[in-house]
């Protein structure tokens, strides 16, 4: 990366990060949701510990999975919602009339996102810590679920920035917020997939990726270190991001329309 | 390159699918250190035809050259020499006025010392220091426009595409933003191109000005050409008593077509010129009719445009529905 582009990237995802943090109504809730979520779930769903082969005996460790992914949903919205704004502003002519490289002004965008999922995944470990969980893999596997629920933000803040590239509308990309929290339900979100008794249900959930993501964070929760279970998670999180990343690439290349 | 003009465009296109020409063959030339006004009403191809000089728009068929660079195959070198306020003033509420400047001049590959040091030299030469560290989401419509002037100027560009800049301000803040275009054009030499769909503001600023209407350019020259060229001034006479309204308008129709006036008052352009008004005196006073006030109204931009398109300017926007203003013709 030459110094040029090394400095365009470094602004724009100052600049990302901070209008993300000075936008509350998008931060806190994407940090309040999953833990409300929590609790109710760990409290409701408790009963369900006693399936035989269930992976626990506290509905707590295995739910705790579930907050970095659902966290990572709302970067989907804040990446999404900050571009389009960008769009609808006009603010992308701006920097479209710099010397600006799109490569840059993606990976600045997107930096944001990151910031926000760091700040989701270690008020998730806390929270997670403070109520009783507890991680097999220790320390390292820690910093291993802050590294993989980071990938996952990356991946769906992507999504978010390529439908608000696609289409220039923030509705839009609000839009999109039920339908991956639909994929999040239907992914072994509240049982593991060999307990799911409906078969389309247990089929769905087996061909979902988010499964995987979640069963890798689960993993280093619930076993210690399962080598399969974290390669999958991490193929599935990177396939997605990989995925999203060349869509967005290709929508910039129409949003960012310059002679 | 020296002798060549900072902008020139030949037979310059632009169509939408389904839509009209919004451009329709416009040929222009812009001298360097000149205020160039682009007068017309909405919808009349002025933001479409900007969004092509700054490379944001290719041209359907046509060429153009800004700063000696042609607008297709050296889209870089053009966006180096031009600094472009658009329609919107596109801000990031959620930064202040210095971060702007900053991210601005950073993007444009300044130093890091010079970029300190332009910004805050733009926000005090903008009026703007004070505010410079509050997010710009609580600036005034005058405050962004003059932010917005700042971030287009932060490259030290020498040519500035100013895309209707005072629309929606007060006339205080318009005030400001023409002192500073007349100030960026005498003391730097900057070439501006300034779209406006107020004639008061072309008069003002532009040392010639283009009119454009559907797409066309129907009129250019200097403002005082353009205006000499169709050259009949009106007069408006305020009766005395109200009740003679109506005998005032009667005797002001031998002299010329009705136009608009207040609504205590009676007007008409002269058929013959300001040559006639002392001949309308005599007849107001032959007839008996006390005068209040009387005054002789020099013709205007909007007589120009009257007379090239047969539509007053402030009305062909309105008569045009339909037609997308412009900023709407233009993709995102």
């Amino acid at each position: 990366m030459s110094s040029a582009v090394a400095l365009q990237v470094g602004h724009l995802a100052r600049r990302s990060v901070v209008r993300t943090l000075r936008q509350p109504a998008m931060v806190v809730p994407s940090l309040f949701f999953p833990l409300i979520l929590l609790s109710v779930n760990s409290g409701g769903l408790e009963s369900a510990t006693n399936l035989p082969g269930f992976p626990t005996d506290t509905y707590l460790d295995f739910a705790l999975a579930v907050t970095f992914v659902q966290g990572a949903l709302f970067s989907a919205n804040s990446a999404g919602t900050n571009v389009a704004n960008d769009i609808e502003s006009g603010f992308l002519k701006r920097l479209s009339l710099t010397p600006l490289r799109r490569t840059a002004l993606l990976v600045g965008q997107l930096s944001g996102v990151v910031t926000l999922g760091l700040i989701q995944a270690v008020t998730f470990l806390i929270a997670g810590l403070v109520a009783g969980a507890g991680i097999e893999a220790g320390f390292a596997g820690a910093l291993v679920i802050v590294a993989l629920a980071l990938l996952i933000s990356l991946g769906f803040g992507t999504i978010g920035a390529f439908v608000a590239l696609r289409t220039g509308s923030g509705e839009a990309v609000q839009g999109i917020f039920p339908l991956l929290f639909a994929a999040l339900f239907l992914s072994s979100v509240s049982l593991p997939r060999d307990l799911i008794q409906t078969d389309w249900f247990r089929t769905v959930a087996t061909y979902n990726p988010v499964s995987y993501m979640l069963e890798a964070i689960r993993s280093l929760i619930l076993t210690g270190w399962d080598g399969e279970a974290l390669a999958l998670g991490f193929a599935c999180a990177g396939g997605v991001a990989l995925v999203a990343l060349v869509a967005a690439s290709a929508a910039l290349r129409t949003a960012m329309v310059r002679t | 390159m020296a002798g060549e003009a900072a902008i020139v465009a030949e037979g310059l296109v632009r169509e939408f699918k389904k839509g009209p020409r919004a451009v329709d063959g416009i040929d222009l030339r812009v001298e360097p250190g000149e205020v160039y006004g682009f007068l017309g009403p909405n919808g009349a191809g002025k933001s479409t035809t900007v969004h092509m000089l700054t490379t944001l728009l290719p041209p359907t068929d046509g060429t153009a050259r800004v700063g000696g660079h042609d607008i297709l195959a050296e889209g870089a070198a053009v966006r180096a020499v031009i600094g472009a306020a658009l329609q919107e003033a596109a801000l990031d509420p959620f930064l202040t006025g210095r971060e702007h400047l900053q991210l601005q001049a950073a993007l444009h590959g300044l130093p890091r010392e010079e970029r300190r040091e332009r910004g805050d030299f733009l926000l005090e030469r903008v009026g703007l220091t004070e505010a410079a560290d509050r997010k710009v989401g609580g600036y005034s419509g005058g405050m962004k426009r003059r932010l917005d002037l700042a971030l287009a100027l932060v490259h030290h560009p020498r040519i500035l595409f100013l895309d209707e800049p005072t629309t929606g301000l007060d006339v205080q803040s318009r005030t400001a933003l023409w002192n500073e275009v007349q100030r960026l054009a005498a003391d730097r030499g900057v070439t501006v191109f300034l779209t406006t769909q107020y004639l008061e503001e072309a008069d003002m600023l532009a040392n010639r000005v283009g009119i454009i209407d559907r797409g066309r350019i129907v009129a250019e020259g200097t403002p005082e050409a353009l205006k000499a060229e169709i050259g009949r001034p009106s007069v408006e006479v305020l009766p005395a008593d109200r009740d003679d309204l109506g005998r005032t308008k009667e005797v002001l129709a031998r002299f010329g077509e009705s136009v608009t006036a207040s609504t205590a008052s009676a007007a008409v352009r002269l058929a013959g010129g300001e040559g006639q008004l002392a001949d309308v005196v005599r007849a107001l006073d032959a007839e008996d009719i006390h005068v209040e006030r009387l005054q002789l109204h020099a013709p205007t931009l909007d007589d120009v445009f009257l007379a090239k398109t047969g539509r007053s300017l402030e009305g062909a926007a309105m008569q045009d529905t339909g037609a997308a203003p412009d900023a709407e013709a233009v993709p995102a």
